[in-house]
């Protein structure tokens, strides 16, 4: 309980509801266990908050690819409390779980939010809370609730409850582009800008805590990385050499960032340590080498690098030692990143002439192929690695998407206006 | 090639802006200063290149320009694009002319300066296309440096595929926007 309230105070500087992201599963789940969840109840006097509770936790755990939710309108009964459940009338319909739950006034402007979730063929409660929240955070109430949820069914933590950062370009006066960093909730809710700019913004990067990020402007004409508070708005620039200054990633003890720079002549791999403010160098090659990302436990560091001709992915100790190259399927592998265990890497692979998100598995060198689009880039992985969002291309316009880890489900993030690219997952918060 | 020239107007203004500011530095055998008015550089773009010699003085006796002589339509250093391969940055055979007339101008004005943007399309991944763009840029000024031009006069940076030309996604598009902009 105490994990709860923290986490509600995490979530309290939320901005008001807005929605520009709509999200459309593009494929249907098989083999996704049947949960039902059962449109909340009101208790008491006043208006109902007009956040529909379980239809949040269904998009959520439908989104997931591991459940098939059942619509409200098939439900034969709809009881709010446990004491009112049949439970023949889930065991007919083939639910294997059912959630049930109400929203009642706290009594000083905010609510209490209870759930149950049950397994329906033994008739028993496997978790339930009551969360004290109020109008602005029931959102992130609804999506804990899904975390509760789907970590009692698949022993999986979930990853609900966390947010997404991205890029956004907008068609702005006399054929300018207005950019924008974002962060959102993992379902696209709650936009908030970090930053705008005229010029490009790029490479957008976590810290491990999930309080800054990491970012590329162009804003004085040229690129520079920055440091910036997502809370505070405070920002520090930490490289602006001469020539690249690209591609930031986090250590994952948040002390130092992998970047791009080609100060030297030609782009090579930097570690920065953000508090002693030294640099040091880790590949040196006259071919371009970029994109780097940590290793979970920061031992190693993979990169894009064309030494071999076409970009492939390469990986070294952190510390410096000797390059070994790691992708051997394909003419073009690119921007690898780590799965949260350390056993996977996702990154752009090109498929005959299309550019696809893949997942590489680093024990049994098994590449599969996760996304179906011809221009899709920027994958990452959720915190508790179960899904990888992506950019993508629909009609010339920059949509998200996302795909859970097995390729069976995806899902269509799509903003109404202008593109968005290079989604970047947040880390739980700390 | 005049549909092309004339998109990059508001550059040349830029270019005729700054030799106006460094008045100081002309030769003898360049033009008079220019005065073009700020809101002019941010004129219509499809207003013509010959709307701007009425604001400037001075003429080429061979092709009677009387602009900039970087602008001078007649001579190549008024292309201001060259275009690369997928994933390649050499110079074409095509474009090697253009950037060495580029190199020649810039070696015979040691007080000319340009920058020179490298730029992708957007097939591949965004960062990658950075250090693709750079590589581009680098090209173009290695060639420009062979003909006398000094590495003082050349700034390079790449926009990878952030700006592109066209925003379409197909061959002609992505053939357009695989470019090196030589920049005064």
């Amino acid at each position: 309980m105490k994990k709860l309230l923290i986490f509600i105070v995490l979530l309290f500087c939320q901005m008001a509801h807005s929605a520009p992201l709509t999200i459309e599963i593009t494929e249907s789940e098989m083999g996704a266990l049947p949960i039902a969840v059962v449109p909340f109840g009101w208790q008491g006097p006043g208006q109902a908050p007009s956040e529909d509770i379980a239809a949040i936790i269904d998009a959520d755990l439908k989104r997931s690819g591991r459940f098939k939710t059942m619509p409200s309108k098939d439900m034969i009964a709809s009881p709010h409390t446990g004491t009112n459940v049949d439970f023949r009338d889930w065991r007919v319909l083939g639910m294997e779980s059912l959630v049930v739950g109400q929203v009642k006034p706290n009594g000083v402007g905010g609510y209490i939010v209870r759930f149950q979730l049950f397994d329906v063929f033994k008739g028993e409660q496997l978790t339930g809370y009551s969360i004290p929240t109020t109008a602005r955070d029931l959102r992130a109430t609804a999506h804990h609730i899904s975390d509760l949820i789907y970590e009692k069914l698949t022993g999986q933590r979930g990853a609900f409850a966390t947010r997404v950062a991205y890029i956004t370009s907008i068609a702005h006066a006399e054929g300018q582009r207005k950019m924008a960093l974002q962060v959102a909730d993992a379902d696209g809710y709650h936009p908030q800008t970090i930053v705008t700019s005229t010029e490009p913004l790029m490479s957008p990067a976590w810290s491990p805590d999930g309080l800054k990020l990491a970012y590329v402007s162009f804003e004085k004409g040229r690129p520079s990385i920055f440091v910036q508070e997502v809370y505070t708005g405070k920002r520090q620039r930490v490289a602006s050499f001469k020539g690249i200054n690209g591609a930031p990633a986090w250590s994952p003890d948040g002390r130092k960032l992998a970047l791009t720079l080609s100060k030297d002549g030609n782009p090579d791999i930097f570690i920065l340590d953000l508090a002693k403010r030294t640099l040091l160098p880790l590949s040196r090659h006259y071919a371009i080498d970029t994109e780097p990302a940590w290793s979970p436990d920061g031992k190693y560091i993979i990169w894009t690098s064309d030494r071999g001709g076409r970009p492939q992915i390469y990986r070294i100790p952190s510390g410096g030692g000797k390059a070994e190259r790691i992708t051997f399927e394909g003419k073009y592998n690119a921007r690898a990143s780590y799965s949260p265990d350390g056993k996977l890497i996702t990154m752009v692979t090109q498929i005959g002439r299309e550019f696809r998100i893949s997942v590489l598995d680093l024990a049994s060198s098994q590449l599969q192929v996760l996304s179906d689009g011809s221009l899709d880039e920027s994958p990452s992985f959720a915190p508790n690695g179960s899904m990888v969002i992506y950019a993508t291309k629909i009609k010339g316009q920059g949509e998200l998407a996302a795909v859970s880890v097995d390729g069976r489900v995806k899902q269509r993030l799509a903003l109404q206006v202008g593109d968005v690219r290079e989604p970047a997952w947040a880390p739980y918060s700390q | 090639m005049k549909l092309k020239m004339i998109k990059f107007v508001p550059l040349m203004l830029a270019a005729l802006m700054f030799v106006g500011c460094s008045t100081t530095e002309q030769k003898a055998e360049e033009p008079a200063p220019v005065s073009e008015t700020p809101d002019k550089m941010h004129g219509d773009m499809d207003h013509s290149m010959q709307g701007e010699d009425a604001a400037t003085s001075g003429a080429d006796a061979a092709t009677g320009w009387t602009g900039h002589p970087l602008d001078d339509p007649a001579k190549l250093t008024s292309t201001r694009v060259i275009h690369f391969d997928f994933d390649r940055s050499e110079i074409k055979p095509e474009y090697q002319a253009i950037v060495v007339a580029h190199g020649e101008y810039l070696a015979r004005h040691s007080s000319q300066t340009v920058t020179i943007e490298g730029h992708c399309d957007e097939r591949g991944t965004r960062e990658y296309n950075i250090a693709l763009g750079e590589r581009r840029a680098n090209a173009v000024k290695r060639l420009l440096m062979a003909q006398g031009a000094t590495s003082g006069q050349i700034t390079t940076v790449s926009y990878g595929e952030e700006k592109p030309l066209e925003r379409a996604s197909n061959e002609t598009a992505w053939a357009k926007n695989r470019r090196a902009v030589f920049a005064y």
